[in-house]
């Protein structure tokens, strides 16, 4: 008996390209090679064979077998791949449409300047002192050398509560130094810190509003001076606005709580409306400094024959607004989304001097 | 404080000009605000005579001059009808521009004749709005000379800032001695000497204070000067008030304002045939009236110090002067007032009666107690000079006060305070020339204070003038020595996570706003404040108690936003909370609100709007930024009545109030104008939890399990009153080892749910840290999962 294995393949193989998909291409598979296919069939008729003629065959029904199986693998992957790019043709999307919006809020600029400012004197050894908002007539006058009556409180325009404290009417702080006297009354020298925080007066218009922002400076030890007072101002501000060349001015000033006294000027220019710092001929102030007053050192129970040092107070509001270009102080405390989004920060642009104050 | 550079020359001998000058001022403190040059824009401008006039050719209208300049004759065409032979008037020539019309002259050819230039009007110049033909200079001013002299333009005009301390430096003389101490001229002295009387006219005065009170008045200087005409002061008077912005009114007002500028010692004149009898300083008795020169009726406190006559008052000392008793042209005998006041009482007064006069600006800052008598020689001798008359005697009440302060100043502390050092002859003669006597040296000084200088009382202060006179440039700037090699930490961990809840809170895209601390009293109230804490003097109703919560002002930023079109958006703020009106009762707190639209309109999910599962969302992640441990938290639904009682919640720890969460009360919304839903948080960070510094920074080892975790669903019916936080604890109760991860995946009312209650599928992850987990055990444990859900709440399996 012999075996026509040739024209069993030929169908087979036939079968094998006809079948138009996966599905198809498996029927043909079992219908050559399942339990109950044709192969499989002419593999049971070995059994009936003399051993010659069954050796034989049986070489033929393995030739036929790897060959459909071949032919079946290679099918497969081609119609694999045919399927494949089917589907990607189908999951084509217009990637130009918009991404899920995601929201990332900003960091107000006067957040933003203290952290600046904090990193910059924290170099230098200042810790962040803070103090109460409402004050007393103690700590926010008389201790800085204010007393009653004093023509420079009439500079200070104060918000008075109407809430007294012995005999005195509360306050709202009118700038930051009642932080000194607080940080002095309650440890020991030497001092190092700055403070930053809200301050009001009663006054309002175009660059003034009734709150505000101020930081506190004060270093106390046994030998700063003057020449200190200068050194760390200038290093602050060469610092704060990143340029080595802005040009300083220290020129004599007064403030109760302070003597020998100085206000601090920086180099700016003046164009077309705009104001561009660190160049140009004109001069703009912006701190007020000296050493600490001899009586505001007997205030705080420190003698002023052992112990000496240097205060300043500085608008943070006013820095950023040089520093940033912003041009209007009222609109810092307006809320409007459209504000906080252009003069505002990225929450991760975190200052540090490591990686710069500002992009 | 105003002044010009010719007044100022009658004060310094110097041949610096007006740049240097500034400068100079400006390095020793008197910063100078602004220097304007009335005479800058006529620079050029000259004085020419026309010698001929004839009829323009061409215009009827026109005349062809011919000028004589200093450097030769012109022709120019012009068209003024007051032109004629001899005139002489101002010349601009081509290449000048025309002050009023900013124009540039350039030579031309009017209709056919040649103009090399234009004679001026004052409107031209910008000199006023006389128009009606050219300027006709009276007298004969020479050809050539500049318009600037011609016209008697008075300078450049310089003002200053000074600071309250300097009340010397309210004079021309005070700012002429601080100069002169910088090296910059020679200080020259008015004419002090002493006016002989040519009468014996005198007017009675007395001081009659209560016992104490003396010090209202120590001294009040008068003369009676006789036979005075008082019409208009001469040019030179009338051009330096003007261009100091002061109007001249008749020579003796504007001698008494002169002085106050010339030498900060303000005056007052009386019409000495309008007093009643002598004159009187006592403190006024309250209700007293007086109507002063300023036009305005005056009721006066007890105690302020005024000056009065048998009628009454006549004058409020230091502050304002009386209109009865005032000069006008007819005056023609006066009472010249020279006098010490009071700096406190006389500041007290002016505030009081909101009267801001040149007078009360010197008398609260302190006047030169050494310059009331030869002051009233100057002012004398200056009456007489433009009025006339004759002068009485010098009469006197009370006596010149002993201030000239003395203290002891060791030279070392120019080094220690201002870090450097300055040789001895510098310092002496700086300090002489300011008027400070020196005596001793060189380590140890006297110093005697001149009664001018009342800011001066301790060695900083003498630091300070040696230093200004030395120049603050000349301080060598100096780092302040570091701490450590490598800066340490300066931040508190309260600080810090101040920080940290900022950033996180804009990284979830929240804007951080700065709002006021004030709010409307009302609103206070609704947030919260049990006592509102009111201000006194607020800048305005909606700014007058301070706040209890910040998220009323962050609401009213929503109502502003909303109105400038935004549907949606977020906002946070950390900062104060005030809870009594205290020093100190305040807290840290931060408030964030998300309202409207959470997303935009977009092509991915339809728009909705924001609920308190976003804001919660916010409140957790900010409290864990800020250190709290939120998963052991627990949830209740009593935040404040500014919430929605039925979506809202607070984070609580046992009895501790974490934070409030939820929406705005509707009624709270409607009442702010607002239309849109807002959702809202807000938490004291300082009575979170303390950030504790750790010794140890180890994170101990991770504990993961390596065998499989398996997750299974169920499905709880209970009543709608049952709080899924109920199931959840119950469900972590039931199997505290195995149950990893509870999360609730669904909650489902309607169909094959009866009414009244509710579905809610949870799926719980187990996992042993051991072993695999067979089926027996995980069926054990579910059983005891639905057991202790049902024992706590009722719940019962859906089927």
């Amino acid at each position: 008996m012999t075996l026509d294995v040739g024209s069993l393949r030929d169908q087979a193989l036939a079968a094998i390209d006809a079948a138009a998909d996966l599905r198809a291409l498996d029927e043909v598979r079992v219908s050559y090679l399942g339990k109950k296919g044709a192969v499989t069939g002419l593999l049971k008729q070995l059994g009936g064979m003399d051993p010659d003629s069954r050796k034989e065959a049986g070489r033929q029904i393995n030739e036929l077998k790897d060959r459909l199986e071949s032919a079946l693998g290679e099918r497969k992957a081609g119609l694999q791949a045919a399927a494949l790019e089917a589907r990607l043709q189908a999951e084509r999307v217009d990637v130009t449409l918009p991404a899920r919006e995601e929201q990332v809020g900003r960091i107000h600029p006067v957040s933003q300047v203290t952290d600046e400012i904090i990193a910059i004197f924290a170099d230098m050894g200042f810790a962040v002192a803070e103090g109460p908002d409402v004050e007393d007539d103690f700590h926010n006058f008389e201790a800085l050398n204010l007393p009653k009556e004093h023509p420079a409180r009439q500079m200070h325009d104060t918000f008075y509560l109407e809430a007294e404290q012995n005999g005195a009417p509360l306050l709202l702080r009118t700038h930051t130094s009642p932080v000194q006297i607080r940080t002095m009354l309650a440890g020991k020298p030497p001092f190092r810190i700055i403070a930053p925080g809200r301050t009001y007066r009663v006054d309002s218009d175009m660059t003034h509003t009734p709150m505000f922002h101020q930081v506190e400076g004060l270093l106390i030890d046994r030998r700063t001076h003057m020449g200190h007072l200068k050194g760390c101002l200038i290093d602050f501000v060469r610092s704060y606005f990143e340029s080595d060349r802005i040009p300083v001015r220290f020129r004599p000033s007064y403030f109760p709580f302070t003597e020998p006294s100085a206000e601090m000027d920086i180099g700016c220019k003046r164009s077309q409306g705009e104001l561009v710092v660190g160049e140009g001929s004109d001069w703009l102030e912006i701190l007020g400094c000296g050493m600490v007053h001899p009586k505001v050192l007997r205030a705080v129970n420190l003698d002023p024959d052992e112990w000496q040092g240097f205060a300043f107070g500085m608008g943070i509001d006013r820095v950023a607004m040089l520093k940033y270009g912003i041009p209007d102080l009222r609109t810092f405390f307006e809320a409007d989304l459209r504000w906080l989004k252009h003069y505002g920060f990225m929450p991760l642009d975190v200052p540090t001097l490591a990686g710069g104050l500002s992009r | 404080m105003k002044f010009t550079l010719p007044w100022l020359k009658e004060h310094l001998d110097t041949t610096a000009g007006v740049e240097t000058i500034a400068k100079k001022l400006t390095d020793l403190g008197l910063e100078v605000e602004d220097v304007t040059d009335p005479g800058a824009a006529l620079a050029g401008f000259q004085v020419a005579e026309i010698i001929e006039v004839a009829r323009h050719p061409q215009a009827d209208r026109l005349s062809a001059l011919k000028v004589r300049t200093a450097d030769g004759v012109l022709s120019v065409v012009c068209g003024a009808q007051n032109v004629r032979q001899g005139l002489r008037g101002i010349l601009a020539r081509p290449g000048h521009v025309v002050p009023a019309t900013g124009v540039t002259l350039t030579k031309a050819e009017i209709r056919g004749v040649a103009s090399e230039g234009m004679m001026c009007s004052w409107r031209e110049l910008g000199l006023g709005e006389d128009h009606e033909g050219i300027i006709d200079l009276p007298g004969e001013p020479e050809v050539g000379m500049p318009a600037v002299a011609a016209l008697g333009i008075e300078g450049p005009v310089i003002e200053l800032k000074v600071t309250p301390d300097r009340a010397d430096c309210f004079g021309v003389n005070g700012i002429a001695r601080d100069l002169a101490a910088a090296g910059l001229g020679r200080l020259k002295s008015r004419d002090f000497s002493p006016v002989a009387p040519g009468t014996d006219a005198v007017t009675r005065t007395r001081l009659a204070f209560a016992p104490g009170n003396e010090g209202a008045c120590p001294l009040f200087v008068t003369r009676t000067i006789k036979g005075v005409r008082n019409g208009p002061s001469p040019d030179w008077l009338q051009r330096r008030l003007t261009a100091i912005g002061l109007r001249p009114i008749s020579a003796l007002v504007d001698i008494t304002n002169y002085l106050t500028f010339d030498l900060c010692r303000p005056l007052h004149v009386f019409d000495r045939n309008k007093l009643q009898g002598d004159l009187v300083l006592r403190e006024a008795e309250g209700g007293e009236t007086l109507v002063g020169l300023d036009g305005r009726t005056h009721t006066l406190t007890a105690g302020m110090t005024v000056i009065c006559d048998d009628t009454g008052v006549v004058s409020l000392a230091g502050v304002v002067g009386g209109e009865s008793t005032s000069c006008d042209e007819g005056t023609t005998d006066v009472v010249l007032e020279v006098a010490l006041f009071d700096p406190l009482r006389t500041a007290e007064t002016g505030r009081r009666l909101s009267i801001d006069s040149d007078a009360r600006a010197r008398f609260e800052r302190g006047i030169d107690a050494g310059l009331v008598l030869p002051g009233t020689e100057f002012a004398t001798r200056l009456i007489l000079e433009l009025c006339g008359g004759r002068a009485g005697p010098v009469e006197i009440a009370g006596k010149v006060p002993e201030v000239r302060g003395r203290l002891t100043f060791h030279t070392a502390q120019i080094g220690r305070l201002a870090g450097i050092t300055v040789e001895r002859d510098e310092m002496e003669a700086g300090l002489k020339a300011l008027g400070f006597g020196v005596d001793g040296g060189p380590d140890l000084y006297e110093i005697t204070i001149p009664s001018w200088r009342h800011d001066v009382s301790t060695e900083a202060c003498i630091v300070e003038e040696v230093a200004r006179l030395h120049g603050y440039d000349h301080i060598p700037p100096v780092s302040v020595p570091r701490m450590a090699a490598v800066s340490a930490q300066v931040l508190t961990p309260e600080q810090r996570r101040r920080s940290d809840v900022r950033r996180l809170a804009a990284a979830r895209g929240l804007m951080e706003a700065v709002t006021w601390s004030f709010m409307p009293e009302g609103l206070a109230m609704r947030f919260g404040a049990a006592e509102p804490i009111r201000l006194q003097n607020p800048i305005h109703a909606d700014l007058s108690a301070l706040r209890p919560s910040l998220l009323p002002n962050l609401l009213a930023a929503v109502r502003r936003n909303v109105d400038r079109g935004f549907r949606g958006g977020g906002l946070f703020e950390v900062g104060p909370r005030f809870m009594a009106a205290e020093p100190g009762r305040q807290a840290w707190n931060c408030a964030g609100l998300r309202f409207g639209e959470l997303r935009q309109r977009n092509w991915l999910e339809p728009v909705r709007n924001v609920d308190v599962f976003d804001i919660k969302a916010d409140v957790l992640a900010l409290l864990t930024a800020a250190g709290a441990k939120v998963d052991t938290a627990q949830i209740s639904t009593d935040a404040p009545d500014w919430f929605h009682p039925g979506r809202s919640g607070r984070v609580r720890l046992g009895p501790q109030v974490l934070a409030s969460f939820g929406e705005i009360h509707p009624a709270v919304l409607a009442e702010l104008g607002i239309e849109l839903p807002v959702v809202a948080f807000e938490f004291d960070l300082d009575s979170l939890p303390k950030p504790r510094a750790r010794a140890v920074r180890g994170k101990g080892a991770l504990q993961a399990s390596p065998f499989p975790a398996v997750e299974r669903d169920f499905a709880f019916l209970v009543e709608e009153g049952v709080t899924v936080d109920a199931i959840l604890k119950a469900i972590r109760q039931a199997e505290k080892q195995l149950v990893r991860e509870v999360s609730v995946f669904d909650v489902y009312r309607g169909q094959g749910v009866e009414p009244g209650k509710k579905s809610v599928a949870v799926a719980v992850r187990l996992q042993a840290q051991d072993r695999t987990l067979t089926e027996p055990a995980i069926e054990a444990v579910s059983q005891r999962i639905v057991a202790s859900v049902a024992k706590a709440t009722g719940a019962s399996l859906r089927g």
